[in-house]
């Protein structure tokens, strides 16, 4: 029997989750021992992928900075996980003051993590959605408390594309966000590939299988299936690219191999 | 702030830089190496004055420790590589010019403070952070749980207040819950329901898919199904539901369990029940009524190989008039008596009885041996009509004709079936009632026809598929041509020609006989003028033209005739109306009034058929007649020879009667030339029949009249 829609998910800490796998590639200590071993495994198949996520938390850096600067101040971050260190409101508050943020997951212990961290915090906000309901996430009183649809927002996808199965329909879900979206916004993304990974992919194959078995299966898409989700905006330079390219630093140095994992990406409505 | 070029700041600056890329490659932060080697700058140089104080402070190389997880160097690598940095570079890049050996040991101590800093302050910080995610994942629960208690409760005041039946069971069918609702169906108590089974519900009724979709559930081959279900009630009534089951599965898709949910339709059915039982039934007699027939009767002719079906079809005899003179009410006991009696005459499997309406039932019987029981039903049906009807104190005899229609199943349709015993019946009647006949394929192809033909006459008017044909009125006395009957016939697409016996009788009926007979008339007068014109020299040629019972009373008989007439400019003797001698019996004064104008018109009227109807002889001065016809039975006898002498008696005498009424006499049927000299002899005045000619078209006539003119 399908579950009603006013059931809310169980919370089951004996099973991992992606948040906290996330959390300790950062080394942070948000996690609990069902987390670390199912990303000690993955890492026995990838002993890159803390990289991997560093690189991802510094091109969001970087794009929340490139967002601030061109003018916009109102950041919608769905999938935010457990925020460590370097959150979007951190960087995007430091860059201009009174950015509205509002984070979005599905998981309620992230939800109520970001609640304890956002305390006190009049310009920041988390909403417990779902990215597979964008309908969801746009009617929910407490982002439309912080923000204004009719003016440019940036629309982080952050590493959570690839938890969306095709089946669930990832392209509608971005394009129904898109379509809500004031001209001038910005679509911020990330996503895991086969491409650019060092390492043969029947290895990385087996960090993904660690997703699958954790019933949180990590869909790796081609740069073209990515490419897809773009869909109605203008590719901001230097398009879909490997994260570390994405405008880099000017001071920055060698980047470690695995932070090459997938793409990155930022376009602009019209 | 400027660095002199190897001053000591410079220098400061250059170990930082080492420190930088010795731990950055370990540390998680998204900060650029730069940036991260700015933070540590500051670090640098409390670890240089550290090192250069007057007195060793423990606490400067703890913080610097702390500091590193601060910045979120929290990998062990980033402590082993920051002790390996300060242990080779801070002496060289920020001793200055101490002592080598005393700054060795203080850089030595700083180092095992700032190992004790950064452990003191990660132990921290995963404590808290710890702490942080275990309150998140406890509020979390919380809030989860709340909502599951919301849910919880609205689920349950659903399944507590819903108005249908709900159960849950497991797959061995051992029921687990069951709601309110399910409760007050069953009239039972949760302890009565509480360890029952659900395999122990079976009911007479259910049918083998049931329990099939049952298995099949529990098998986990089928989410749900959906079916009308009766069950024992404890107190032995029938409850009959409406019965939804779906499988529920654990999280893995496993079955778990099973949930009924069921509507009472008891009431529901029963309602069904009555109103099918009234719309089927006839409320006077309680039988089954003509809809419900008519589905026994489609399922019987639809049956398979070697299946037959028996079919009574009754009228009663006669009950018109009881309902005339005792009464409806009286007439509907009787039904309901007859009914009753008609009841107990089907009760074998197969049988029944119907009321069709009015005095109309019908019997059926089915199987395969319905050719003898067929019969054997007819005779018990008439038997049973046999004792008289008591109502109101009265003994009513009631008889009835049957149509019986027998037959294999297959061949017919129900309304062919129907109307075959519907015409038997009819010809049970005409044969007197009281009696049954069987169903014969010749006799209900006529009553068809006749059928056929009565639709078909209306149009067949417009069409102009009438005709007339004309047979010779021949003077006795010198065996000249005298006039002509007018005869009319239909040429029917399909059937050919008709005589005025096959079609006359419908339109009689269907009251067309009026806008015929005005046709005939005219076309017949017209003909007749035809004739006067062509040959003035032969003498007037009359018409005869016949009258049927329902023209007499039609209130235009007069104006249409003299309209005709003047119309077409024939002189009323020239035309003899034939009304037959049955339309007159009994006539009274308003009937004979257009008759009696016509007459003072000098149109001759003729009686025809003289002889057949039973006239009151001493009437027939009274009506406005100048001819008789005598009926063609009487000329029959005189057709072998010698002619029978009581039939020469007869007519002699209607002759002479005729003569004494001032009657003339004319005789159909001759057909030989010794039956002709006869009549001659006995006075009759003119004849027609095959003798002199047979009806024809109009120019055979002509020909005729010409060759006795000739003549």
């Amino acid at each position: 029997m399908e579950r009603p829609a006013w059931a809310p998910r169980g919370i089951d800490i004996s099973v991992p989750s992606v948040s906290r796998i996330y959390d300790y590639y950062l080394g942070g200590s948000h996690n609990f021992e069902v987390d670390r071993e199912a990303a000690r495994r993955a890492m026995e198949f990838m002993p890159g992928l803390p990289k991997v996520m560093q690189a991802n938390r510094a091109f969001l850096r970087r794009a929340v900075r490139f967002a601030a600067a061109e003018g916009i101040d109102q950041f919608l971050d769905i999938g935010s996980g457990i925020p460590t260190f370097g959150n979007v409101h951190e960087v995007a508050q430091s860059a201009r003051p009174g950015a509205r943020v509002v984070y979005v997951d599905h998981d309620p212990v992230a939800v109520a993590h970001s609640e304890s961290v956002l305390a006190g915090n009049e310009n920041a906000d988390v909403v417990t959605a779902d990215l597979r309901k964008p309908r969801e996430i746009l009617a929910s009183p407490r982002l439309q408390r912080l923000i204004d649809l009719n003016r440019p927002v940036a629309l982080l996808l952050v590493a959570i594309l690839h938890f969306v199965e095709d089946q669930d329909d990832p392209y509608d879900a971005v394009a129904e966000l898109r379509d809500a979206l004031a001209p001038g916004s910005l679509l911020v993304l990330t996503h895991a590939s086969y491409e650019g990974i060092p390492l043969p992919p029947e290895r990385a194959g087996g960090a993904v299988d660690v997703y699958k078995d954790i019933r949180n299966p990590l869909i790796m898409r081609s740069r073209e299936d990515i490419a897809r989700f773009f869909e109605g905006y203008d590719m901001v330079e230097p398009g879909l690219v490997p994260m570390p390219n994405w405008r880099p630093d000017p001071a920055s140095e060698d980047e470690d191999p695995y932070s090459y994992s997938g793409f990155a990406g930022v376009g602009r409505t019209a | 702030m400027t660095a002199e070029p190897d001053g000591p700041e410079d220098r400061l600056r250059r170990f930082a830089t080492i420190w930088s890329r010795a731990v950055f490659p370990v540390t998680a932060t998204s900060l650029t190496r730069p940036e991260f080697e700015q933070r540590l700058v500051p670090l640098a140089r409390r670890l240089s004055e550290a090192l250069r104080a007057r007195t060793f402070e423990a606490a400067e190389g703890q913080a610097v420790g702390a500091a590193l997880i601060g910045a979120h160097c929290t990998e062990p690598e980033a402590l082993s590589a920051t002790l390996d940095c300060v242990d080779a570079y801070l002496v060289l890049y920020c001793g200055g010019d101490g002592a080598q050996d005393a700054l060795r040991a203080r850089s030595a101590r700083l180092q095992h403070a700032m190992a004790a800093g950064f452990a003191r302050a990660l132990r921290e910080r995963t404590l808290a952070e710890q702490e942080t995610i275990a309150r998140a994942a406890l509020q979390a629960q919380g809030i989860v749980a709340d909502a599951l208690h919301a849910t919880e409760a609205r689920f349950r005041a659903v399944f507590e207040g819903a108005a249908i039946g709900i159960g849950v069971a497991d797959l061995d069918g051992n029921i687990l819950q069951v709601n309110n609702a399910l409760l007050r169906m069953f009239g039972g108590t949760e302890q009565l329901m509480r360890g029952r089974n659900v395999t122990e519900w079976t009911h007479p009724e259910d049918g083998a898919q049931v329990w099939r979709l049952y298995e099949e559930l529990v098998r986990g081959d089928r989410e749900h199904y959906h079916v009308e279900k009766a069950f024992y009630r404890p107190d032995g009534t029938v409850l009959w539901t409406n019965l939804t089951v779906s499988l529920l599965r654990d999280a893995d898709g496993r079955p778990q369990y099973q949930l009924a949910l069921m509507e009472d339709t008891t009431e529901r059915r029963l309602l069904n029940l009555r109103l099918r039982y009234e719309a089927t039934h006839d409320a006077l007699t309680g039988l089954p009524n003509r809809t419900l027939f008519f589905e026994r009767l489609d399922k019987a002719l639809a049956a398979g190989d070697g299946q037959r079906f028996g079919l009574c079809y009754l009228d009663l005899d006669g009950f018109k008039t009881i309902n005339d003179s005792l009464g409806h009410a009286a007439g509907d006991r009787l039904l309901v008596e007859v009914a009753d009696r008609l009841q107990s005459c089907a009760t074998a499997p197969g049988e029944m009885v119907a009321r069709l309406g009015g005095d109309e039932f019908v019997a059926l019987t089915t199987g395969p041996d319905t050719e003898s029981e067929v019969d054997a039903l007819a005779d018990r049906i008439m038997n049973a009509l046999v004792t008289p009807v008591r109502i109101d104190g009265r003994e009513l005899t009631v008889r009835g004709s049957i149509g019986i229609v027998e037959g294999p199943a297959g061949e017919r349709g129900p309304a062919e079936v129907l109307r075959s015993a519907d015409i038997t019946m009819y010809r049970a009647k005409s044969a007197g009632g009281n009696r049954y006949e069987l169903a014969d394929a010749e006799a209900d192809a006529r009553a068809i026809t006749r059928h056929g033909l009565t639709t078909a006459l209306p149009a067949a008017l417009d069409r102009g598929e009438f005709f007339i044909e004309y047979q010779p009125l021949v003077h006795l006395g010198d065996g000249s041509v005298h006039g002509a009957e007018a005869l009319v016939r239909w040429l029917h697409p399909q059937h050919g020609v008709l005589g005025p016996d096959r079609f006359i009788p419908l339109a009689e009926h269907t009251g067309l006989i009026v806008p015929l007979g005005r046709w005939v008339l005219e076309q017949s007068v017209r003909q007749a003028r035809e004739w006067q014109e062509r040959h003035s020299d032969a003498g007037p040629l009359r018409i005869n033209v016949n009258l049927s019972p329902c023209q007499l009373t039609h209130p235009g008989l007069v104006s249409d005739t003299v309209d005709i007439l003047e119309r077409i400019g024939l002189e009323p003797n020239s035309l003899c109306l034939e009304v037959t001698e049955s339309a007159l019996i009994g006539a009274d004064d308003d009937l004979l009034k257009p008759l009696r104008r016509l007459a003072e018109m000098g149109v001759d009227i003729a009686l025809d058929d003289f002889g057949t109807g039973y006239s009151n002889l001493a009437n027939l001065r009274r009506l406005p007649v100048s001819i008789l016809k005598l009926d063609r039975s009487f000329t029959q006898g005189m057709q072998q020879f010698p002619a029978d002498p009581v039939d020469l008696k007869i007519v002699e005498g209607i002759v002479s009667l005729a003569h004494s009424l001032d009657l003339a006499v004319t005789v159909e049927g001759v057909e030989t030339g010794a039956q002709a000299e006869q009549l001659r002899l006995l006075g009759c005045d003119t004849a027609q029949g095959w003798y002199y000619a047979r009806p024809g078209p109009p120019d055979r006539l002509h020909d005729l009249a010409l060759v006795d003119a000739t003549g």
